[in-house]
């Protein structure tokens, strides 16, 4: 059963990603996940080594501009002070420099913010196409367990984060290392002993910081945990709401909104304020490190202690000091947006977290080797692969081809969703070809399950399913899957034409093909009276049409196919008698010299069949023709007549 | 549609308004600082005085720890104002939810009900956030800046005015380019957002039909779709950092050009004219200056883009209702007959985001003067067609919509004259798509009384055949059941809606189609037990089954939103070919062959 943890709604890039820190989001931060991610970027190599550069550059450049201006002032200015014909050729000439190491910045960020935009959309797409693929290849199994909404949210939520931080944070975080870098270096060039004073403070501040952080993320735990709570609450009440209304239940409902909404609001505010101290604490540190700085080296250039530098010894100079000074504020900048980028990390962390987990998903098996191939017979009745479509169809094992006629064998078949929960028991099923077979029996007595086994959508604990005396396990899934049409009682239908709709059973279709199918299954007089006939479009799993017509498109479709068998879900359950006869109609035309699955509540529908299976809990508890089980005055003429015991 | 969201700041207005203010002041020293900086090292370093920079330094803590005071308290102040605002928003939302009337609750289908209650709202929260912190911020950052650099050297400023206009100028540009480039990218979102959900929830027909490679297609289609505008919507976004330096290292050299001239001119002197450590808070200016600049475009951005939620959360505090419990209504429904007196009623709603999956759609009139009574203590079936108005005919009688002309009567009574809980108290209805909740069996069925008693329980259980399965759950009736009661099997379900009804212990008791997943003989048994244990309350069973209503006092058929027919099955049988035709094709074996073209489809 698919348990809902934590509602995920989908939204606009961004939305509620901000949020989406989870439980154990820190301990995602692992190097596993940061290598791999980083490992999608592969395809931009070449890309990606020219945006560092162009990084490096811009970053120098800007570290360049800061100290470049004392050094300007104390070197081009200050000694023309007094003179009398002060000659300015020297500054214009610094300045010159200088614009040209901003025009080179300028437009160093520009490239890589450009190119950047290229790269972190480009691998995000990767990553998309790569999840969405891959997700075409999970078993059903895993569509069991995670909701829509969570498999959803991979690729917006998640993603989003991702590209929040290939955009803005990996660029940033290499550009503040460079910057620390290069003011560093500049720094340990005036004054090692300072250097030591402001590196020894920084690592005091950040511990300081870090101490804020781990608390705001213990809040954010707490947070998300409220939030999901609250959400699946809306989700769960919006969705029953009429039910709601009709139990007069709105009071509570509000009464208890009240709690969960209250519990957000005390854990979402604390997780924020904590967060947001950060900011003004780093900065005013940087103050605070400013006047120690000036204080000790004030001091120490008073009394002319003497200074080491990677230069050498010699006195502390005022002009040291005050360059200095400018450093250590350069030097803890780029940490304060270290800092401040941390949340980013740690969320992009957790969503590639999560995207990895559905990449980690272990896809369908397939050790089938039989394929199914179109054949021809030869006079000497022999068959032969042949590409084209001859309505003669055959399983290809190696070189041995066996014609396919149809008849599908389960023997003695036990199942179980979840281990230790068996579903079915001791399960015998012969169908011979062109034969109609119907289960029978209360919602949960496992009819569904065995449609589901033969076209391997899940696979069988113990027994044996064979397809013309094939073992479906050595067929191929799609080819398996090929020769077996299927209708189900949730119609899903795509957007699109009425015409692509149709189509999608058989992509090779021609618009007449088309057509001849949906007059096959009766729904051609309804599709003509649609607005734009074939090609109205359906949107929203096709609103705009009525069930029955919805289920009508959904048969015309398994038609196009045209497979050799066929497994009809509930295919009528939910729409009303007379309209199911039409739709019965269409179906009795499809049916013809195929063999036929067929589960249906309605007992008038299925009484045609050559044989029933009665199930009960998993079992079948009675098999036979109408007339047959009629006679036999046992469950199925109990649940018949509706008589009881 | 500010004025209206602006109405739920309330309970966190102080907050609101002090953060701005906060905030203010601490951009306000965060100016101030570089002024004491300079002071510092003008008088200080350069002084060689150990005293001035003891006193500028402590000059300098004392103004950084005011600053942190104030930055911390904004830090404070800000999320908590906003997610009260937030919390304030959701309270509203889901209270006006609450009192949706069906017609309210159709024209928004569920799904964007919650998206607007949980996405929007957080959208919405984090724009008010930004809003009284840097929307604050950046203005006075800008403006405090611009005067303290007319205060150094009001002739030097004058670079100012170059630079700004061109920034402005070309942040106004990028904006305009990039917003229509945005507004795209959401669409795809959607459209993106719109093929997953369709694969994911027909993946049992994509894999049996084998359409994987297609469905990646149609998705590589749209997430290419999504690459180029979004990368365009950045490179576009790109611009900015390199146009702000590009100011700034203009404003920086002509700083220097013009200021180094000034510092010769004057001889490093104040009142001369410029001294070195005012070049360098003029140089410090102009980064704020500009930085402010760019963070005020920034937060137009992020305004347009929470424009939407905005809009989204208003048309559901906007909507109104049209259903609400007269004043003085009647609190005592005398007994369970209804009569409907010509009654026409019409949808109006136009379904608002398209992702309507059932119910109505469009204006449609889906009764036609009905006139009908149902005697107290009665079993009325109704069968017709989908789509035929059966469900709309009884959701009229505990008002769940009202009729447009005409009156419906429950208990010789008006509907609308009785107090609304009262009349859905005494009309308990089973709905067709209904809903079980997460919690034990217990508790969802204490929704329909909430003070009933275990033999009580024990009795709605027994005659809704759910006894026997629910004594077989792990914890009998303390069993948890997931959400939608998804680990039950849909008759279980429906059972134990019935059972939720019962306990009502209503006048009327409707089942809209509410056995549809129950095996015959059950219910046969459930129908049996009604007529039992139930005599006087009057029963209205909605079928497709017709052995379902069989045996009803009065079996109605509805075509197309109007009575076709009415009597007893005997009757009806005799009188009406549809009954006829209906009793036949679900009861002759096979070879079932009807007149297609006059079906109801």
């Amino acid at each position: 059963m698919a348990k809902k943890e934590n509602v995920r709604k989908m939204g606009g890039p961004g939305a509620g990603g901000r949020q989406m820190l989870q439980k154990g989001a820190i301990k995602t931060l692992n190097k596993g996940t940061v290598k791999r991610l980083l490992s999608y970027l592969k395809a931009y190599q070449l890309k990606l080594v020219l945006v560092f550069v162009c990084i490096l550059i811009s970053t120098l450049a800007s570290v360049a501009s800061s100290l470049f201006l004392q050094t300007l002032i104390d070197d081009y200015v200050m000694p023309l002070v007094g003179a009398l014909a002060p000659d300015f050729s020297g500054l214009l000439h610094a300045l010159m420099i200088m614009c040209m190491i901003y025009a080179v910045g300028v437009i160093s960020v520009l490239f890589y913010n450009r190119t950047m935009a290229v790269i972190s959309q480009g691998t995000l797409k990767i990553i998309r196409d790569e999840m969405f693929s891959h997700m075409q290849e999970l078993p059903i199994k895993y569509f069991d367990r995670n909701t829509h909404g969570d498999v959803m949210s991979h690729f917006t939520n998640d993603a989003d984060t991702l590209r929040q931080m290939l955009s803005q944070t990996l660029p940033q975080l290499f550009s503040s290392v460079i910057s620390l870098a290069a003011v560093f270096c500049s720094m340990l060039h005036l004054s090692i002993w300072l250097t030591l004073l402001t590196v020894g403070f920084t690592f005091l501040s950040l511990f300081l910081v870090k101490t804020v952080a781990s608390k705001s993320s213990g809040y954010f735990v707490k947070q998300q945990k409220s939030l999901g709570e609250l959400n699946g609450f809306i989700e769960e009440m919006i969705n029953g709401e009429k039910v709601v209304k009709v139990f007069c239940h709105e009071q509570k409902a509000k009464e208890e909104f009240l709690v969960k909404n209250e519990d957000l609001r005390h854990n979402m505010s604390r997780a924020n304020a904590l967060s947001m101290l950060i900011m003004p604490m780093m900065g005013n540190l940087g103050n605070v490190l400013y006047v120690l700085v000036a204080l000790i080296g004030g001091a120490m250039g008073i009394a002319g202690v003497m200074n080491l530098s990677i230069g050498g010894e010699a006195t502390v100079t005022m002009g040291t000091i005050a360059s200095f000074l400018v450093l250590s504020r350069n030097f803890m900048n780029p940490i304060t947006q270290v800092s401040q980028q941390l949340n980013s990390v740690i969320m992009a962390m957790a969503g590639a977290g999560r995207i990895f987990e559905l990449l980690d998903e272990m896809p369908e098996t397939d050790e089938g080797t039989v394929t199914l191939v179109n054949a021809r017979e030869t006079e000497d009745g022999r068959l032969t692969e042949c590409q084209e479509k001859t309505g003669i169809w055959a399983w290809k094992d190696g070189d041995k081809l066996t014609r396919l006629k149809g008849a599908v064998v389960l023997d003695d078949v036990d199942f179980s969703y979840i281990e230790g929960k068996q579903v079915l028991y001791d399960v015998d099923v012969f169908a011979e070809p062109g034969q109609k077979v119907a289960f029978v029996g209360a919602t949960g007595a496992g009819k569904t399950t065995i449609t589901n086994l033969i076209n391997r959508f899940y696979d069988i604990e113990d027994g044996k399913i064979t397809y013309d005396g094939i073992n479906i396990n050595t067929i191929k899934k799609r080819d398996l899957r090929r020769s077996l049409g299927i209708v189900l009682q949730d119609v899903n239908l795509f957007t699109g034409t009425v015409m692509e709709n149709i189509r999608y059973g058989n992509l090779d279709a021609t618009d007449e093909e088309c057509i001849e199918a949906a007059k096959l299954v009766n729904a051609d007089s309804f599709i003509r009276m649609l607005p734009k006939g074939y090609d109205t479009v359906l949107e929203g799993d096709g609103s705009g049409l009525s069930q029955g017509q919805r289920q009508l498109v959904s048969i015309a479709r398994a038609a196009v196919a045209d497979p050799p068998c066929m497994i009809l879900d509930e295919a009528t359950s939910s729409i009303d008698t007379r309209t199911e006869s039409i739709v019965q109609k269409g179906m009795d035309n499809l049916m013809k010299d195929r063999t036929v699955f067929v589960i249906a509540h309605r007992l008038s529908t299925v009484q045609n069949s050559d044989v029933i299976m009665v199930m009960e809990n998993g079992r079948i508890i009675e098999r036979g023709s109408h007339d047959r089980l009629m006679e036999k005055k046992g469950k199925y003429y109990r649940l018949y007549t509706g008589a009881t015991e | 549609m500010i004025k209206k969201l602006s109405k739920y700041i309330r309970g966190y207005r102080g907050l609101a308004v002090i953060t701005p203010i906060l905030v203010v002041l601490e951009s306000l020293l965060e100016i101030l600082i570089p002024f004491v900086m300079a002071d510092l090292i003008d008088k200080g370093i350069y002084g060689g005085s150990m005293d001035e920079i003891t006193k500028y330094g402590l000059l300098l803590i004392l103004a950084a720890f005011v600053s942190l005071s104030f930055g911390v308290a904004a830090g404070i102040t800000a999320p908590f104002a906003s997610a009260g605002f937030a919390s304030n928003l959701r309270k509203a939302m889901f209270e006006k939810v609450q009192d949706y009337d069906f017609m309210s609750i159709d024209k928004f289908s569920t799904a964007s009900i919650v998206t607007r209650l949980t996405t929007d709202v957080t959208n919405v929260q984090q724009a008010f956030q930004m809003i009284i912190r840097i929307f604050a911020r950046a203005p006075s950052m800008l403006v405090f800046a611009l005067i303290a650099a007319f205060r150094v050297n009001h002739k030097l400023s004058l670079v100012f005015l170059i630079s700004m206009p061109i920034l402005i100028v070309g942040m106004l540009i990028m904006n305009s380019k990039v917003m229509p480039i945005f507004e795209r990218v959401f669409k795809n979102y959607d459209k993106m957002n719109n093929v997953v959900q369709e694969n994911v929830r027909g993946m049992r027909v994509v894999k049996s039909f084998n359409r994987q490679e297609h469905e990646i297609d149609k998705f590589d289609a749209v997430s290419g779709t999504i690459f180029r505008d979004f990368s365009k919507a950045e490179k576009t976004l790109a611009w900015m950092a390199p146009m702000v330096q590009f100011c700034t290292y203009l404003c920086m050299v002509l700083l220097c050009w013009f200021g180094g001239k000034m510092i010769v001119a004057s001889g490093n002197n104040e009142i001369l004219g410029l001294t070195a450590g005012q070049l360098m808070s003029m140089v410090t200016y102009t980064t704020q200056i500009l930085m402010s600049l760019m963070m005020l475009s920034m937060i137009f951005v992020m305004l347009t883009l929470a424009r939407e939620s905005g809009k989204r959360i208003v048309e559901i505090l906007d909507e109104e209702s049209l259903i609400f419990s007269p004043e003085e209504g009647i609190k005592d429904v005398k007994d369970g007959s209804i009569d409907f007196e010509d009654v026409t009623f019409e949808y109006k709603h136009e379904d608002q985001d398209g992702l309507l999956t059932e119910g109505p759609r469009k204006r449609r009139k889906a009764l036609f003067h009905v006139d009908l009574h149902i005697d107290s203590g009665m079993t009325v079936g109704l069968i017709g067609a989908t789509g035929s108005s059966k469900s709309t005919l009884v959701q009229l009688i505990p008002r769940l919509y009202d009729a447009t002309e005409g009156t419906v009567k429950v208990g010789g009574r008006d509907v609308r004259e009785y107090d609304l809980e009262t009349l859905r108290n005494q009309v308990a209805m089973v709905l067709q798509k209904n809903v079980l909740f997460s919690g034990t069996v217990k508790e969802n069925l204490l929704w329909g009384n909430e003070n009933a008693t275990d033999e009580e329980i024990r009795h709605a259980l027994k005659v809704s055949c759910s006894e026997e399965f629910v004594d077989k759950m792990p914890d009998g009736v303390d069993s948890h059941l997931e959400q939608g009661g998804s680990n039950i099997s849909g008759g279980q379900r429906q059972r134990l809606c019935i059972a939720r009804a019962l306990l009502k212990q209503p006048k009327i008791l409707i089942l809209d189609d509410s056995t549809s997943a129950v095996d015959m003989k059950t219910d046969a048994q459930i129908r049996r037990a009604f007529k039992e244990e139930m005599s006087d309350v009057t029963k209205i069973i909605i079928a497709q089954r017709i052995s379902s209503v069989m045996d009803s006092d009065k079996i109605v058929i509805i075509d197309h939103g109007r009575i076709m027919a009415q009597g007893t099955h005997e009757e009806l049988m005799e009188g009406s070919e549809i009954y006829r035709e209906i009793y036949e094709t679900q009861n002759k074996t096979s070879g079932v062959d009807l007149d297609v073209e006059g079906g109801a489809l």
